[in-house]
């Protein structure tokens, strides 16, 4: 079996298992919240024109939307009743997704049981009111039993809602059959890709047909249906709990942002940490500012970040320092404002640079970027979609006085390969990305350091700074892993042949860092 | 037993709707002694409904008193005095997700009988409305017209009532089915001592039911009568016309029948 395909099973039980927990408990929430807010809605036409009409405009924000905006809410909440309480709760993973779940599964469960009692035939209304019923008896003897198909279709769309929504809250920290499809494209692996696809669209179409099932033995008042339904549903339930999430998280959480050498440096901080026996979790695929709060709040005890990212979007600075003032500035600062501790540089850094040709270079005696000055008008040069809008570029034109020929914009991951074949001359690609040793290409020096440097650093969070054995199995990486390590390390998960998974590239990375 | 009351008084009863807008019920006086069956007659809009629907509180006068044996309505819990009084419905209104048995089963368990009683119950209601008892695990959709309002008949008389309200309870169903299943109702309603106030658009039924007749128009009782005195001598132009009506198509009738012969 292909690895990739074996490591994709080798996660299911963990993917799966909290996937359905957390589908499951936002069900159970909306389905509550639903049913509690459509009785209200039968009671008062005016309340029901409101819950209808809030529920919808939830329904329209789009789901990733829905679930990024829990993050910064709760953690607000959190920090609220912490001052006030002194109780913390976690704002990232599984409950701000449970929360966004059960708000987007409420709409279909209450429309359709508002729908479903009002239908309810009038004369059988009359006459529940005139055999003496309460109006509670009314509802639960009588309107809610038949308006029950209804209201069993609009759990099926909410349950197939949130199975399919639930892959989207990857990114603010909690597993999901997602995690496949996220760690996937960012890593190229297509196998994984299809792989959550289509674990989530069975889960959903399951699910559906078990709802589907009950939903028949209401329409058919046949118990045997109903019961074949709950069971179908108990078995998914229970199955996936059982194998599931038996992992659970682990005492330390590790953490990476959503690309390729984020994932490989969670996954070898994973395997040092459960090699020092320290009981360990890799969350990969966090969005960048969630990283960072998640960090400050102890959420996640440790991530690889940059130090140009800090300095420029936390900092905010807008100069330009050596790489050793731009640490030292980073370090303090992080200490200082957040109590998160810099364990230190890894040794390479991940920043814009011109890349040229290795043969073209080498012709022109092209070293730095004060060499290419005077071809430059000659040139053309291509760069992210981002790039010619970002300070870099026009700090890089004002320290040079540099002047290209033409700009390009193009996908990232396709210039390298464009600057090989020569269709381009110069590219403003990543100084660690793989595919520069893959292409045996050339990073130009920037003597005038017009490009902010971005050296990875291992950050830790606030809570553990005095914990020595987890400082211990982490220390080994600072300053051990070359630019050259991490390109390869790059190349090896994102090249189309031999192509391997991030955990075995951390492996191979721990290996070389052993042999230093 | 000596009864110094009326089982139903209407005094000087009125129902608005729309904010008084709309007059239902205009200043309606009518009592009905125990043991009598009463027809309110009148065409659709004429406030009969209303004016039933007042007697077990699914609809509060606006202004006037109703009382159930004795006692203001007003002063009775509205649960409580429906589950004491039988109604059969117009549009039947068996609920369609119970069997036969539940359904006839229903005031009884809410006002808490014990099982046995119950399952004893229904078959003795079975037996007097003439179903057979292997229908009581029916659904009601799986029975005809003229069974399923046997059923409400059923119902209705299920928790042991002195009072039936009855809704024009046989004006959906075909002809003779309605003819058997109304003189059924009338023996049930000797032989059981109830009173009943029916409503009904059909002076006919009325009169062949009846031992008393409230003729309503536009929100008022125009008339009230036995059908002996309706027939002979109505006091009232719009009654004699309603009265007329079904004399005129009898006599059509015998005089097509003498033809042929």
């Amino acid at each position: 079996m292909d690895a990739r395909i074996a490591s994709a099973w080798a996660l299911l039980p963990d993917y799966l298992g909290q996937h359905v927990l957390l589908s499951v408990t936002a069900l159970a929430i909306g389905l509550a919240v639903g049913l509690s807010l459509a009785v209200i809605g039968v009671w008062s036409a005016r309340l029901r024109w409101l819950l209808l009409t809030v529920a919808g405009l939830i329904q329209t924000i789009p789901g990733i939307a829905l679930l990024a905006l829990f993050y910064p809410l709760l953690l607000a909440l959190s920090a609220l009743t912490e001052r006030l309480f002194g109780v913390k709760f976690s704002a990232l993973g599984f409950l701000p997704s449970l929360l966004a779940l059960a708000l987007y599964s409420i709409l279909p469960i209450l429309r359709n049981t508002v729908t479903g009692i009002l239908g309810v035939d009038d004369a059988v209304k009359e006459a529940a009111r005139g055999v003496g019923m309460t109006q509670a008896q009314r509802l639960f003897k009588v309107e809610l039993p038949l308006a029950m198909p209804v209201i069993m279709a609009g759990i099926r769309t909410a349950a197939v809602w949130v199975i399919g929504t639930a892959t989207l809250s990857t990114p603010i920290g909690q597993t999901s059959l997602g995690n496949y499809i996220f760690s996937g494209l960012q890593t190229q692996n297509w196998v994984f890709v299809v792989f959550g696809c289509v674990a989530a669209v069975v889960l959903a179409l399951v699910v559906d047909q078990c709802l589907a099932l009950v939903e028949r033995g209401f329409a058919r008042r046949k118990m045997w249906l109903k019961l074949a339904g709950a069971a179908g549903l108990a078995v998914v339930l229970l199955a996936s709990l059982v194998v599931g999430p038996s992992r659970g998280v682990g005492t330390y959480v590790v953490g990476g942002k959503p690309f390729i050498e984020q994932y490989i440096l969670a996954a070898l901080m994973d395997q040092r940490l459960e090699n020092a026996g320290l009981q360990a979790t890799a969350r990969g695929g966090l969005g960048s500012t969630v990283i960072f709060d998640a960090l400050s709040a102890g959420e996640i005890d440790a991530y690889v970040d940059y130090s140009g990212t800090i300095w420029t979007n936390f900092m905010h600075r807008r100069d330009n320092a050596s790489h050793k003032q731009v640490l030292a500035d980073v370090g303090a600062w992080l200490k200082k404002t957040r109590h998160i501790e810099m364990l230190g540089p890894l040794g390479f850094d991940n920043a814009y640079a011109l890349v040229m040709r290795r043969d073209q270079a080498e012709r022109l005696h092209i070293r730095s970027i004060a060499d290419l000055v005077p071809y430059a008008a000659k040139l053309s040069i291509a760069g992210d979609y981002e790039f010619f809008a970002r300070p870099e570029w026009k700090a890089m034109r004002a320290a040079y006085d540099i002047n290209f020929r033409r700009t390009r914009e193009m996908q990232s991951t396709f210039m390298y390969k464009a600057v090989a074949d020569g269709e381009i001359d110069v590219i403003a690609g990543y100084t660690s990305d793989g595919q520069i040793a893959q292409y045996d290409l050339v990073v130009l020096d920037d003597p005038k350091q017009a490009l902010p440097p971005y050296d990875a650093v291992l950050l830790i969070s606030p809570r553990r700074a005095d914990d020595a054995k987890f400082r211990h199995a982490l220390a080994p990486l600072i300053g051990h892993i070359s630019t050259k390590m991490m390109q390869q390390a790059n190349l090896a998960v994102s090249r189309d042949r031999n192509q391997e998974t991030p955990e075995q590239a951390a492996r191979e990375l721990w290996q070389k860092i052993d042999m230093k | 037993m000596a009864v110094d009351f009326a089982a139903i008084a209407f005094r000087d009863v009125s129902k608005t709707f729309d904010r008084g807008r709309t007059l239902a019920v205009r200043a309606v006086s009518l009592e009905v002694a125990s043991g009598e069956f009463v027809a309110v007659v009148g065409t659709s809009g004429s406030g009969k409904t209303t004016l039933l629907k007042t007697i077990n509180r699914l609809v509060e006068p606006t202004s006037g008193v109703v009382e159930v044996e004795g006692q203001d309505v007003q002063g009775i819990d509205p649960f409580q005095l429906r589950r004491r009084i039988g109604y059969v419905f117009q549009g039947v209104g068996l609920f369609p997700h119970l069997t036969v048995a539940e359904n006839i089963a229903v005031t009884p368990r809410l006002v808490g009988w014990a099982k046995t009683e119950i399952d004893a119950r229904v078959g003795e209601l079975l037996d007097l409305v003439q179903l057979p008892r292997d229908l009581a695990r029916r659904m009601p959709t799986t029975l005809s017209g003229g069974q399923q309002q046997r059923v409400g008949v059923a119902r209705a008389l299920a928790a042991r009532p002195h009072i039936v309200l009855m809704d024009e309870p046989f004006g959906a169903l075909d002809p003779i089915t309605r003819d058997s299943l109304a003189r059924e109702y009338r023996a049930v309603h000797l032989e059981l001592g109830l009173t009943t106030v029916m409503i009904t658009h059909d002076m006919l039924e009325a009169v062949l039911l009846a031992d008393r007749i409230a003729v309503m128009a536009k929100g008022e009782i125009v008339e009230v009568g036995t059908p002996h005195e309706l027939l002979n001598d109505p006091k009232n132009e719009y009654v004699r016309e309603l009265i007329d009506v079904p004399r005129r198509q009898a006599s059509e009738v015998e005089r097509l029948a003498g033809a042929r012969s």
